[in-house]
């Protein structure tokens, strides 16, 4: 299916990481390229000049930048592994409005929440709490977003499911509780246990020291 | 795949909902515009889209979608007779997807900058902008047309969709700032595709011509219950909205147009 680079941060991206659980969901070999992001290489240059971030995939020499549509990507290239969208339109639509509601609503809200002091902080943290309500009701009697399997939409969900705890906990300030999101706080136990996402998970010691500094 | 049972909740102004009237058009598909104000907050569109309370809303049988390019990528989907809206090619279809985010995240905002803008450096900053995200846009254009006319190769597609519904909202925007924002000098094909898009059947009949809506903004905008100036500009913009309705009829005649005043003042849904 011919070469596969990723070029991907030092390992504390939440959006590279999406892109490896694809590529690893898939079978894919590839090469990983680290890149400093404050250092940025002619080959992030030369295939991202619009945004200059990563991650970056380059199939054949050619470039795909943004995690998710990279991740749709992969699943369009690679058929023969497990879909990572659903096959029905109807639930691929619907994938893809949580996948972009993860993106939009959450991810910012909660860093914000945690990493934000004063007044933007307690906006951000009433705009999280609505934003996880939803998502909240949407994983409601099921094992995964995607269903008994690991699908798009847990992709999307990896910030939530695994960097925001530990961001929550360098920083004291605790989003999601058993309490208050029993449905989505058994969500993440799941996903953070299962065998597969365990193993492409970055280091919960790195990833504290990167956040302590933040 | 049946077509009876389709309706966009939006409005006629909405660059947003014409996405999805250009991707039904595009598929022939039937469907009932069923018009409304989201500021209203209307019952309905709380009902099918809880989380945004935005239009466009798809209704699709017992089925309802959010989200304009969501929407686009679903009647692509859905519809499998009919041209394709997104490329074949995983490749294409991917970077279609990018340079549709890009006009959603970058391009789409600026017009609401340049509304906020408050004098004629606050302005002139957002002009900049304008011309950064247009000159990557001519890249994208030559990349993607390939030599044709459109984002799509020799017809409209995805991306002629996602940017084309914009166009005449950034030609208003150069009326009403008298300046030139997609400039022919600096990127020559990007205009020179907005120029054709408009000679497209299926745009022509979705997209109003920007001139007659520069009148129907103006309208709105210069509201006055009491003045004979407010009757008069509401005459003219009636008469030109019956114009328009011959000229740019919506599928069958399915389509309500309704005064919706809210709505000339365009924001964001």
């Amino acid at each position: 299916m011919g070469e596969v680079k990723l070029l991907g941060g030092l390992g504390f991206s939440p959006y590279v990481n999406r892109v490896e659980m694809a590529l690893k969901l898939k079978g894919v070999e590839y090469e990983p390229i680290a890149e400093d992001v404050k250092n940025k290489s002619p080959l992030l240059l030369q295939h991202n000049p619009v945004h200059k971030k990563v991650p970056v995939l380059i199939h054949n020499g050619k470039g795909i930048a943004e995690s998710l549509i990279i991740v749709e990507y992969i699943d369009q290239v690679w058929q023969e592994g497990p879909p990572i969208l659903p096959k029905d339109p109807y639930q691929r639509a619907m994938t893809r409005f949580w996948a972009k509601f993860i993106d939009e609503k959450c991810i910012i809200a909660t860093w914000k929440a945690c990493c934000s002091t004063g007044e933007e902080q307690e906006k951000s943290k009433e705009e999280s709490m609505e934003a996880l309500k939803f998502l909240e009701d949407e994983i409601k009697g099921k094992k995964f977003f995607g269903g008994e399997n690991i699908g798009f939409v847990d992709i999307a969900a990896n910030f939530i499911g695994y960097w925001l705890p530990i961001i929550s906990e360098v920083k004291g300030v605790q989003l999601i509780t058993e309490e208050k999101f029993p449905n989505l706080w058994r969500w993440m136990n799941d996903y953070c246990n299962d065998n597969f996402v365990k193993g492409i998970l970055p280091s919960k010691d790195a990833l504290v020291e990167r956040f302590k500094s933040k | 795949m049946a077509t009876s049972g389709v309706k966009v909740l939006g409005a006629r102004q909405s660059p947003f909902v014409n996405r999805v009237v250009m991707a039904l058009e595009m598929k022939s598909i039937d469907y009932e515009l069923v018009e409304m104000n989201p500021r209203l907050k209307p019952e309905l569109l709380i009902k099918t889209n809880p989380v945004h309370k935005k239009i466009p809303v798809l209704i699709h049988g017992d089925r309802t979608i959010c989200e304009s390019l969501i929407i686009v990528q679903y009647i692509d989907d859905a519809w499998t007779n009919g041209p394709s809206i997104l490329p074949p090619h995983p490749y294409d279809r991917a970077t279609a997807r990018f340079w549709a985010a890009f006009v959603d995240d970058k391009l789409v905002p600026l017009l609401g900058q340049l509304r906020e803008a408050e004098g004629e450096e606050a302005k002139e900053l957002v002009f900049k902008k304008f011309s950064e995200a247009f000159m990557q846009l001519e890249e994208a254009f030559i990349n993607c047309s390939k030599g044709k006319a459109f984002f799509g190769g020799d017809s409209v597609g995805y991306l002629d969709i996602a940017l084309g519904s914009f166009v005449g909202y950034i030609r208003v925007a150069e009326m009403m700032n008298e300046t030139k924002l997609l400039d022919e000098t600096k990127t020559p094909r990007l205009d020179g595709w907005a120029e054709r898009l408009y000679s497209d059947n299926i745009v022509k009949d979705v997209l109003m011509d920007p001139q007659l809506l520069l009148v129907q903004l103006q309208s709105g905008f210069r509201h006055s219950r009491s003045s004979r100036r407010h009757r008069e500009t509401r005459v003219e913009a009636r008469s030109l909205r019956g114009n328009m309705k011959e000229q740019c009829c919506w599928r069958r005649g399915l389509c309500e147009m309704q005064q919706i005043e809210g709505l000339f003042l365009w924001r964001e849904p």
